[in-house]
């Protein structure tokens, strides 16, 4: 793993080329690519053949439906890369609006104060998975679906039996309003700069690095340098943190808060990740590709309802969808585990050093 | 290079799985929008729900009969903001109207403002919405109509003398307690010669229900009816009287549905119960619509429509329009009905 690294500072003397494509291939053909070139094709088609799809609604609905689930599938990102998962991001998101909720309406806190206490609360929440799951060494699969009925119950208990309605119209409208002239609503200047932010932390810093190679092997990546346990933390503190963050916003957006708030979108979330091209045995995956996962979802349910299909047929189109990309990446591992033996005589005549992990490589190559 | 082609096939195949699904579903006509009608689309609470089936269904016979486009979509379970996407993508198609059981008071608002906004009249039915979300809200009954017809049908079923008793449902439920207190207004006004000697609480639960009516019978020997305002209650006094001595001697009636009546209805245990018919609710509300769309009418208190069969209805404070008096079950109808 870390060999690369040490290898691109300062080997002269290397036998063979660093790459067996050039970068535009290497840019240019990975699953990142394809979903993004499938979101293109889905959307152009929809613009030409569903009625409807070019009104001024349509983006508008689609953003700030879609604002919460590509929140929460940033930090799932990265924790889906260490290998790990966190399926509580929805009840944190309802913890989050309910703390909102009361705060706001039963004790006149002022909006952004509420949001601040909420977005703490989500970070604790996010941190005491992280703490079973890294410190204690816990399955993360165990632990936050323990944790997604844990918090469900906080948030059904903050409620219990009131109405949560009515806040502040300033407050209230804000998410919701158009930029501008444009067809975005507000909401998506705070999603774009946590992509931006998502995207720096995980292809451009050594803690990005770290979580793909914790993704790959926790001991290699402990011998290699990397604080496994604390990157694990910091992962899941910033899910629960972001998870609180749309929380704050979805309960904003329905001026009410209930008891179900949110209920269901981690599979939402989970989805839109694994659809992006991220492994779900860790080690693999980019945010560019997440973001295009999520928004192929999301364009595919607003073309399907405005073509007015129920919703049993979106939700078979998707899960289609999802397990044939499944089943497309792992034919394409146990094809190139064939090919090697076929590859060396033709092209690899300089491929003296050990094969790749066939599952890890690609990505880590973009990021460099 | 190879493992390239086969990266691109594979990415190529996950295009092509996404269009197919697209061009499979194109293919089907998209439905509303391309009819020259008007475009009505009903939003229950959720699909599947036999009460709204049979109030969509009185939504669809009105919308054929003025000549619009039918649709009905609507979420699979009744969560307080579920029908948000719908509502957001019938404003996308531009619909005439939209026909709303509103799961929440407050949680739709800003999707049907949008809506609004872009031109669609929004009626609210069974359910309503804050009164500032929506047009017209199609109210299926009053407390004082609920309250009369119930007084009217124990009158006449045990001959306006004698004992009667209430069974509720819980004993801080707001619209039963109304109810109670415009039941007992009415029976001293108009029924000098019937007492109410008991008003008796099942929590809205069959059993407890069941036990109490138990209960009145062996404290009360000369009943001669039982009220109960609540579904819960008059299926489970009816399951304890259709198995008593006391069957066909007490009457019961009270607020019930069909499917929960229907056999104490045929074997004699009750006479007549009440409900509105969701069926005509429907049927006025896509009327009201129509009226909407057409401009005739703006939803200011006042204003009158027709609607069909029904009648003329005038809108009243806060832009409702009430459908009128329950509909009245017996064992000549009630095969007409399944909800």
């Amino acid at each position: 793993m870390s060999t690369q690294t040490d290898g691109s500072a300062g080997a002269p003397a290397r036998t063979y080329s660093s790459y067996s494509r050039n970068v535009a291939l290497r840019v240019l053909m990975t699953r990142e690519m394809a979903i993004v070139v499938a979101l293109v094709v889905v959307y152009l088609y929809a613009l030409g053949n569903i009625q409807f799809f070019d009104g001024p609604l349509t983006l508008f609905n689609l953003s700030k439906e879609y604002a919460p689930i590509l929140m929460m599938a940033l930090p799932m990102t990265l924790i889906i890369i260490t290998g790990e998962i966190d399926l509580s991001v929805a009840s944190t998101l309802g913890v989050s609006a309910a703390v909102t909720g009361v705060l706001v309406i039963e004790h006149d806190l002022s909006v952004p104060t509420a949001a601040v206490l909420a977005v703490v609360v989500g970070a604790v929440l996010g941190a005491l998975n992280g703490f079973f799951v890294a410190y204690v060494g816990l399955p993360s699969l165990a632990v936050t679906i323990g944790t997604l009925a844990l918090y469900r119950g906080l948030a059904e208990g903050l409620i219990q039996d009131k109405r949560i309605a009515g806040f502040p119209d300033t407050w209230q409208d804000w998410p919701t309003e158009r930029i501008g002239e444009t067809q975005y609503p507000n909401i998506v200047i705070p999603v774009v700069v946590l992509v931006v932010v998502f995207a720096v932390l995980l292809h451009f810093t050594t803690f990005g690095r770290g979580v793909f190679e914790i993704g790959l092997s926790d001991e290699a990546a402990h011998f290699s340098g990397v604080n496994v346990a604390r990157t694990k933390l910091v992962l899941f503190t910033l899910s629960g943190a972001v998870a609180a963050l749309a929380g704050v916003y979805v309960a904003l957006k329905a001026n009410s808060v209930a008891t179900d708030t949110g209920a269901g979108f981690e599979l939402k979330v989970i989805a839109g990740v694994l659809l992006g091209g991220v492994s779900i045995f860790g080690g693999r995956g980019a945010l560019h590709g997440v973001v295009a996962g999520v928004l192929l979802i999301a364009v595919l349910n607003s073309a399907l309802q405005l073509d007015g299909q129920g919703s049993e047929v979106i939700q078979i189109i998707i899960g289609l969808l999802l397990v044939g990309s499944v089943i497309a990446s792992s034919n394409l591992s146990r094809v190139r585990a064939l090919l090697p033996r076929r590859a060396v005589k033709t092209a690899a005549r300089s491929t003296t050093t050990p094969p790749t992990p066939t599952p890890g490589d690609d990505t880590r190559k973009v990021v460099q | 290079m190879r493992i390239n082609t086969k990266r691109f096939a594979a990415g190529a195949a996950l295009a092509l799985v996404a269009s197919v699904g697209l061009a499979a579903c194109g293919s089907d006509d998209g439905g509303s929008g391309d009819g020259d009608g008007t475009t009505v689309t009903f939003l229950p609470k959720n699909l599947g729900n036999p009460y709204f089936e049979t109030s969509d269904a009185g939504g669809e016979k009105a919308v054929k009969e003025f000549g619009g486009v039918y649709d009905e979509v609507g979420p699979d379970t009744a969560g307080p903001d579920a029908q948000v996407s719908y509502i957001d993508t019938a404003a996308a198609q531009g619909v005439n109207v939209l026909v709303v059981s509103a799961n929440d008071p407050d949680a739709l608002c800003d999707s049907l403002n949008a809506a609004r906004e872009a031109g669609t009249k929004v009626v609210t039915f069974d359910s309503d919405t804050n009164p500032e979300c929506r047009d017209l809200f199609i109210n299926q009954a009053t407390a004082e109509g609920i309250a009369k017809v119930q007084v009217d049908m124990i009158a006449e079923q045990i001959g306006d003398s004698g004992e009667i008793a209430i069974l509720s449902a819980a004993a801080n439920a707001t619209n039963q307690n109304a109810w109670i207190e415009l039941m007992e207004a009415e029976l001293e006004a108009s029924h000098p010669d019937i007492e109410l000697v008991a008003t008796v609480y099942g929590d809205d639960d069959d059993q407890t229900s069941f036990d109490k009516t138990a209960a009145l019978l062996a404290d009360h020997p000369n009943l001669k009816g039982i009220i109960s305002p609540t579904t819960v209650g008059i299926s489970a006094a009816a399951r304890y009287l259709s198995t008593s001595d006391a069957k066909g001697k007490v009457a019961l009636t009270g607020l019930g549905t069909p499917n929960q009546m229907r056999d104490y209805v045929k074997d004699g245990t009750v006479t007549e119960f009440a409900l509105w018919n969701p069926e005509d609710l429907g049927f006025l509300s896509a009327y009201a619509g129509k009226a909407l769309a057409d401009g005739d009418i703006t939803g200011e208190e006042g204003d009158t429509f027709s609607a069909g069969d029904l009648g003329e209805f005038t809108v009243g404070a806060d832009g409702t329009v009430l459908l009128g008096d329950p509909f009245r079950y017996n064992a000549d109808n009630i095969d007409d009905f399944n909800f």
